[in-house]
C-alpha cells in the first residue's frame, strides 16, 4: 500500500446533538484525510469537537441525542456516515480499533482479562477458544505485559492504570485494524507511564502498517507522534498541515497563540507566559462569523460577520482565517 | 543548600505520614501505607517550591501535612520557626491564617450553594476580620486582583468556567494575607489556553503579595516554569532537589533523568533521548528495600537493594542538585 493513499476521508461532516436547550452543533463541517501507516493528530481544547468526530466515525455517538447530518465518511470504499450499524458492527473492532482515555470505562470489571480479549477475537474471526486464547497471550505479549498467562486469567481491577491501558491496546490491535482511534490514551497516565505507551502504539504501528488518528490536547505529544495535524476550535477545522507546517509555521492565530502560550522547558522561569484571553465559546451561543473572533487580537470586521472558508496555504497545508496573509510570522523558540 | 540569611518561611523536618491499612474480617491495622516517608525541606520567603512526581509520590499527602489537613504522623513542620505540626485546632488557627491551599479542581473545592461574594468572603468571617461593610469592600478588592468583574459577588460557581473557578478560589486563598500557599495542581483541569492566564496570575500575585509557594504538579514543564526549586518525589521520599535550571539541565538522580527525558517536547525537530524506564511504580505499602527505585533502575546494584542512599550535594555550581543515589 503506498503512504499516500488516503485510508479514512472525511467530507465535510456535521454532527449535531439534541439538548435541553435545543440543537447545537458540536461537529461543523469538517475534512481531513488520513493516510495510510500514517498518525493524524487532532489537537484542541475541551468542547472543540475532536472527540465527537471520532465518536462519529466509529458510529458511537451518544443516543439518540448525537447525530451526523450530513458529510460523507470514506473508509475502505464504504461511506461509514451511512452504513448500517449490522456493516458498521463487523468494520468496528476488526477494521478500525479504538482506545479511549480511561481504560476502565473500556474494561468489564466482572470478567478476566483473557475472557474479553478472546470475546474479540471470537467476534470477528472464525477461530477456536483455544486458538483465541492462545493469540491473546501473543496479544499480550507484544503489548508488553510481562507473565502474559497468568494475567490472562486476572480481572482488571488487579492491574496498574498503565497495564489496563496495555490490554486495552490489545483489545483494539487483536484483528489487526487498518486504522486505529486512540482518544487521549495517555492523559490518565503519568508521564513515564505514557513515554511507554506511546512507544508500544509507534512500534504497533511499524509492525502492522496502520494508520493513527490521536486526539489530545497536548502539542508536545502531538510534535512526538503524528506526520499530520489537525487543529479543531469550537467544532471547526482552523488549520490543518504536516506538523512541520503547524509547529513551524503556524498561519491561524489560535495556533499560534497555543504555541507561544504553553510553558516550555527553555522559557524563562516565572516570566510572563503569552494568553489567548478570554474563553472558548459555548455550542449554543456560537459568534456568526469566526468562531475564534472574539479572542483574536487581529480581529477586523468582516471577522464577525461571516464564517472564513479554508483556504490553501501551500500543498497539504490549509487555514481558516481572513487574515493569515497579513499576520506576522510567529518566531518559534526551538525546544 | 541556601546560603541566605534570611530566615525559612517552612522548614519540613523528616517528616512522616504513614496511613493505617486495615484488613481482614476484624479490620485490624496490619500494615502501613508509607505516603510520606522522611522529607525535609525549607522555602524561602517569596520563594516557589515545585513538587513534581508521579501519582502516589506521596506529594499531595505532603501538601496536606503542611496545611494541617491531616495530623503528620512523625516529624516536625516549622513555620516561621515554629512547630506546628502537632498543634491543637485551636492553637492552629492563627496559622490558618499564614497558611491557605488551592486545590486542582474548583468546582469541588467551592460550595456549589454559596454565592462568589459568600465564598470569598468566609475566611475573613471565620477569623472575624473587620465588620460587614469592610469585609465587603475587601471581596470586591480581591475580585479586581484575579481579574473578575464586581458583579460575581452575587453569582453562584456553576455560572463560570474553570479557569474563572479557579481564579475565585485562588481570591478566597488570599484574602486573610497569606504568607504560604500551597497549590495542589491548580492548573491541571484548565484547557492549555486557560492555563497561561492562571499561571500568570499566580506569579504576578507572588510578586506583588510577596507570598511563597509550595507548587504541586505533574506537568514537568508548568512546575519548571513557575519554580525557583524543585524537589522530585519518588515512594514517599525526595529523590533529588535543586534549583529548577539543575534539575532540569543536569539532574544527578536516574529517576529524575528518566522522568525529564520523559516529557513530551511540543517540537517536531526534537528528537528525544529517552530513558524509557520498565515497569510500575510499586505500591507504598509494600515498598522495596534499600533504594525504593532499584526495582525500576537502570544503574541499580547490590548495594541498592540493601541500603537506602541518602541525599548528598551533587555537581557544582548552576549544576548543583542535591540526590539520594548510591550511583551518582
Amino acid at each position: 500500500m503506498s503512504m499516500s493513499d488516503p485510508i479514512l476521508q472525511l467530507t465535510s461532516l456535521v454532527t449535531e446533538f439534541d439538548t435541553d436547550e435545543g440543537r447545537v452543533r458540536a461537529v461543523d463541517d469538517v475534512s481531513f484525510s488520513v493516510n495510510a501507516g500514517e498518525t493524524l493528530g487532532i489537537v484542541g481544547e475541551s468542547g472543540c469537537g475532536k472527540s465527537v468526530t471520532a465518536q462519529s466515525i466509529m458510529r458511537l455517538l451518544p443516543q439518540p441525542m448525537g447525530q451526523i447530518v450530513s458529510g460523507e465518511i470514506r473508509f475502505q470504499g464504504h461511506d461509514l456516515a451511512t452504513l448500517p450499524l449490522e456493516q458498521m458492527r463487523a468494520i468496528r473492532g476488526a477494521k478500525i480499533g479504538m482506545v479511549f482515555q480511561e481504560p476502565m470505562t473500556a474494561l468489564n470489571p466482572v470478567h478476566t482479562i483473557g475472557r474479553q480479549l478472546a470475546e474479540v477475537l471470537l467476534l470477528h474471526k472464525k477461530i477456536s477458544k483455544q486458538d483465541a486464547l492462545r493469540q491473546s497471550v501473543d496479544m499480550l505479549d507484544k503489548v508488553g505485559i510481562p507473565s502474559p498467562d497468568i494475567r490472562l486469567g486476572e480481572y482488571p481491577h488487579q492491574l496498574s492504570g498503565g497495564m489496563r491501558q496495555r490490554v486495552v491496546i490489545a483489545m483494539a490491535l487483536a484483528c489487526q485494524p487498518s486504522l486505529l482511534i486512540a482518544d487521549e490514551p495517555t492523559t490518565a497516565l503519568d508521564v513515564t507511564i505514557q513515554a511507554q505507551i506511546l512507544e508500544l502504539i509507534k512500534d504497533l504501528q511499524r509492525d502492522m502498517g496502520m494508520a493513527v488518528i490521536l486526539i489530545t490536547h497536548d502539542l508536545g505529544v502531538i510534535a512526538e507522534t503524528s506526520q499530520q495535524v489537525v487543529v479543531m476550535y469550537a467544532g471547526k477545522v482552523a488549520e490543518q498541515g504536516s506538523v512541520y507546517d503547524i509547529f513551524d509555521h503556524p498561519r491561524h492565530p489560535y495556533t499560534q497563540g497555543l504555541l507561544s502560550s504553553i510553558p516550555r522547558l527553555n522559557t524563562e522561569p516565572k516570566s510572563r507566559l503569552a494568553i489567548i484571553p478570554g474563553m472558548v465559546p459555548g455550542l449554543r451561543d456560537l459568534p456568526a462569523g469566526c468562531r475564534f473572533a472574539n479572542r483574536c487580537s487581529h480581529r477586523q470586521d468582516s471577522c464577525t460577520l461571516s464564517s472564513p472558508p479554508e483556504e490553501q496555504v501551500d500543498a497539504g497545508h490549509s487555514v481558516s482565517c481572513y487574515r493569515w496573509r497579513d499576520l506576522p510570522p510567529l518566531s518559534q523558540v526551538p525546544a | 543548600m541556601m546560603s541566605d540569611t534570611q530566615t525559612p518561611i517552612l522548614e519540613v523536618r523528616d517528616l512522616k505520614m504513614h496511613f493505617p491499612v486495615k484488613e481482614g474480617v476484624f479490620m485490624r491495622t496490619g500494615k502501613y501505607n508509607k505516603a510520606v516517608d522522611g522529607v525535609s525541606f525549607s522555602l524561602m520567603p517569596g520563594e516557589t517550591l515545585g513538587l513534581v512526581g508521579e501519582s502516589g509520590c506521596g506529594k499531595s499527602t505532603l501538601g496536606r501535612c503542611i496545611t494541617r489537613l491531616y495530623q503528620p504522623t512523625s516529624g516536625q513542620v516549622l513555620f516561621q520557626g515554629q512547630d506546628i505540626s502537632r498543634l491543637s485546632r485551636k492553637k492552629l488557627m492563627p496559622f490558618r491564617r499564614d497558611i491557605q491551599m488551592i486545590f486542582q479542581d474548583p468546582m469541588e473545592s467551592l460550595n456549589a450553594r454559596h454565592t462568589v461574594g459568600d465564598i470569598i468572603e468566609e475566611p475573613l468571617v471565620v477569623q472575624s476580620v473587620g465588620n460587614s461593610a469592610e469585609r465587603k469592600r475587601r471581596v470586591l478588592e480581591l475580585l479586581n486582583l484575579v481579574g473578575l468583574p464586581a458583579r460575581s459577588v452575587t453569582r453562584y460557581p456553576f455560572e463560570f468556567s474553570g479557569g474563572q473557578r479557579q481564579r475565585i478560589g485562588i481570591a478566597r486563598s488570599i484574602a486573610l494575607n497569606p504568607k504560604l500557599i500551597v497549590c495542589d495542581e491548580p492548573v491541571s483541569a484548565l484547557d492549555v489556553s486557560i492555563q497561561s492566564q492562571i499561571l500568570n496570575l499566580l506569579i504576578d500575585l507572588q510578586r506583588e503579595l510577596n507570598l511563597s509557594y509550595l507548587f504541586i504538579a505533574h506537568d514537568l514543564a508548568v512546575v519548571k516554569h513557575i519554580s525557583d526549586r524543585i524537589a522530585i518525589m519518588y515512594l514517599g521520599k525526595i529523590a533529588e532537589i535543586g534549583a529548577g535550571e539543575a534539575v532540569y539541565g543536569a539532574p544527578h538522580h536516574p529517576y529524575t533523568q528518566s522522568l525529564i527525558s520523559a516529557i513530551p517536547v511540543p517540537d517536531p525537530h526534537y528528537k528525544a533521548n529517552r530513558v524509557v524506564l520498565s515497569g510500575d511504580v510499586p505500591s507504598p505499602i509494600d515498598p522495596p528495600s534499600g533504594c525504593s527505585f532499584h526495582t525500576r533502575c537502570p544503574r541499580a546494584t547490590e548495594i541498592c537493594r540493601e541500603q537506602a542512599p541518602v541525599l548528598e550535594v551533587h555537581g557544582d555550581g548552576a549544576a548543583q542538585t542535591t540526590a539520594a543515589c548510591h550511583h551518582v
